[in-house]
């Protein structure tokens, strides 16, 4: 610590263009902590144990293809199968398109097996009776300020009703809280009748968009799906079954490999930042040379220099990059907030923090390596004589 | 009264490409402890080579060195620059101040090797500037200080950890002549009043007659030597 000052002045020996680096380091650190974030939200909640127990059938072709509602009994005469639900993606927005809401048509089956959402029996049962009835996760009904008993009008983007209209009434009849290890926004949900939606859409009669099938026995998991695999082989409507955990994972690779994306686009970034914070380091040391010369001059050992250049280097790295993950987790909230559902970025937590800083660390190290050998290995008596 | 320095039989040749260029031919040297002694001649005489020689900043191609009692020539990089840390203050015509840190701070700086606490340190520096008559320009950087000053304050910094032995380098090449008086005197006392031996590369015989005795190199050799009054 007794160098610290040495290394602080000499990080500032040049004001401007230290705080130019810096702010390209908080640039490339801003956009970490931010992507970071976005990977995380597209793969969470994909190893859950609870997702383990389910299996999603799906078609084979995609998810967005209907499955006939027939196959609902023969799944559930298999062996090992607890109970079948079903759902559709209905895809509603709430008065204006960037109110993304999260909106699936389900039957009693889903709701009765699904285990990521807490709801009391009364709520339950408002929500069987009632043939426009809602159910809508906490987080969602506290944004937009409902409550138990308010109409509310959605808009669906792909299933407008049978007159043609894209508006449907839904009355709000229970406000669900997530259960403990349930995946990231589940409290952002909306779950509406599926008889509802079947009867009054204009486009899918009798079709359900996947099934979620509860096993007796999750090491039965990949023989039950083979089996239900089986049932519609070589039919118009094969299947793909698979883990809830897996379907997840598939269904944020709809979008793209956001996990690859991602990663290339750090990449770049930082390849960018080491060419950029390389380049400095080199002209501040090549600057100091004689500075560096004097040091050794009174005692300081080659290791000490080197010491001193790398803690220089990481220094810069810690300052930008602490001040850009900070403003990434502040900002992580406000976007998710702003967005209005669409984008959900998880906080910014301890794992994105120790990653940020270990490649602070790295990349520290690795652009102050070579200017740090330089004045390691400099002859002071050349040094002195300007040679 | 001994000898602090003795030389035996140095030479030193540089390499420039292919070419090889002796600069010391077999110079034999004795310094006493407490002398000041001035070291003159031409450009390219060997002056400045036998002072990095004697302040460990560089060692012979041959021949041996020994400054108090310790064989310099034998010693590693990071032997002999823990030895310099502990025996020898430098100063440069160019008083080689680092820009960044304040007269207080650059006089610390050899402290910083030692293990004296944060308020020792403050506190030796600011004995030392006082020494040197700057003890009000403490919190001054070096750019906010005239020549005279900076050398001043580079003084301070060579005496601060007590060493032995100062090797100063054209320390008035770079002064006017008020400036360079007021440095030079403040060697002498140095000099006569702390007991610091003290070998000065210099052009100026102004300079060279505030020491006690001079030589004269030519060609890498020892041509002549004087006695100061």
């Amino acid at each position: 610590m007794k160098y610290f000052h040495l290394v602080w002045a000499a990080l500032f020996r040049r004001k401007t263009r230290t705080f130019f680096t810096i702010a390209s380091v908080l640039a490339a650190f801003l956009l970490f902590g931010l992507l970071n974030a976005v990977r995380v939200a597209f793969t969470s909640g994909s190893d859950s144990l609870a997702g383990n127990e389910r299996l999603v059938v799906a078609s084979r072709f995609s998810i967005m293809t209907g499955l006939p509602l027939s196959l609902k009994t023969r799944i559930a005469a298999i062996p090992g199968v607890k109970s079948v639900g079903h759902e559709n993606w209905f895809g509603g927005i709430y008065q204006d398109p960037k109110n993304f809401v999260f909106s699936f048509a389900v039957d009693d089956d889903y709701l009765a097996g699904n285990t990521n959402i807490v709801l009391s029996p009364e709520q339950h049962k408002a929500f069987t009776d009632t043939r426009d009835g809602a159910l809508v996760g906490s987080a969602l009904a506290a944004r937009y300020h409902w409550n138990v008993g308010d109409k509310v009008p959605l808009q669906s983007q792909i299933f407008p009703r049978k007159d043609g209209d894209k508006t449907w009434p839904f009355t709000i009849v229970g406000i669900f809280q997530a259960a403990k290890d349930a995946p990231d926004g589940t409290n952002e949900m909306f779950f509406l009748h599926w008889e509802y939606f079947d009867e009054a859409n204009m486009y899918s009669q009798h079709e359900v968009g996947w099934y979620v099938v509860q096993l007796s026995d999750p090491n039965q998991a990949d023989a039950i799906a083979q089996q239900i695999d089986a049932l519609s082989a070589n039919s118009a409507h094969e299947t793909k079954t698979q883990t809830a955990n897996a379907f997840n994972a598939s269904f944020a690779k709809q979008i793209g490999n956001i996990g690859l994306i991602v990663e290339a686009i750090m990449a770049a970034v930082f390849f960018t930042l080491i060419l950029l914070t390389g380049n400095t380091m080199a002209q501040a040391v090549r600057e100091r040379i004689p500075e560096l010369a004097v040091l050794k001059t009174i005692g300081f050992t080659n290791r000490s220099v080197l010491g001193l250049v790398l803690a220089e280097s990481i220094l810069l790295l810690l300052i930008g990059g602490v001040i850009g993950m900070a403003i990434a987790s502040a900002l992580a909230p406000a976007l998710t907030k702003g967005s209005g559902g669409m984008v959900r970025l998880p906080p910014i937590g301890a794992e994105n923090w120790i990653q940020g800083i270990v490649l602070m660390i790295v990349i520290g190290a690795l652009v102050g390596a070579l200017p740090a050998l330089r004045g390691m290995r400099l002859k002071i008596v050349d040094a002195l004589a300007g040679r | 009264m001994g000898n602090l320095v003795e030389i035996r039989n140095v030479s030193k040749v540089y390499e420039r490409g292919k070419q090889k260029v002796e600069v010391l031919h077999h110079v034999d040297l004795d310094i006493a402890q407490g002398d000041f002694l001035a070291l003159m001649g031409p450009s390219g005489s060997g002056k400045t080579t036998l002072l990095n020689l004697i302040g460990g900043l560089d060692s012979p191609s041959d021949g041996s060195i020994a400054v108090g009692g310790a064989r310099i020539d034998k010693l590693g990089q990071g032997a002999l620059a823990k030895w310099r840390a502990a025996n020898v203050g430098f100063v440069f015509q160019f008083y080689n101040l680092l820009p960044m840190l304040s007269a207080q701070k650059n006089v610390e700086l050899p402290l910083l090797l030692t293990k004296l606490s944060a308020a020792q340190r403050k506190k030796n520096a600011s004995v030392a500037l006082q020494l040197v008559g700057l003890a009000d320009r403490a919190s001054h950087r070096p750019t906010e200080l005239s020549g005279g000053q900076q050398q001043r304050v580079a003084i301070a910094r060579a005496i601060v950890s007590d060493p032995s032995l100062l090797v100063c380098d054209e320390p008035t090449g770079d002064l006017d002549r008020q400036s360079a008086e007021d440095v030079l005197g403040l060697l002498q006392t140095l000099n006569r009043e702390h007991g610091k031996t003290i070998v000065m590369v210099t052009h100026d015989p102004k300079a060279a007659e505030y020491a006690r005795q001079t030589l004269h190199l030519d060609k890498g050799t020892l041509v002549e030597q004087s006695a100061h009054a």
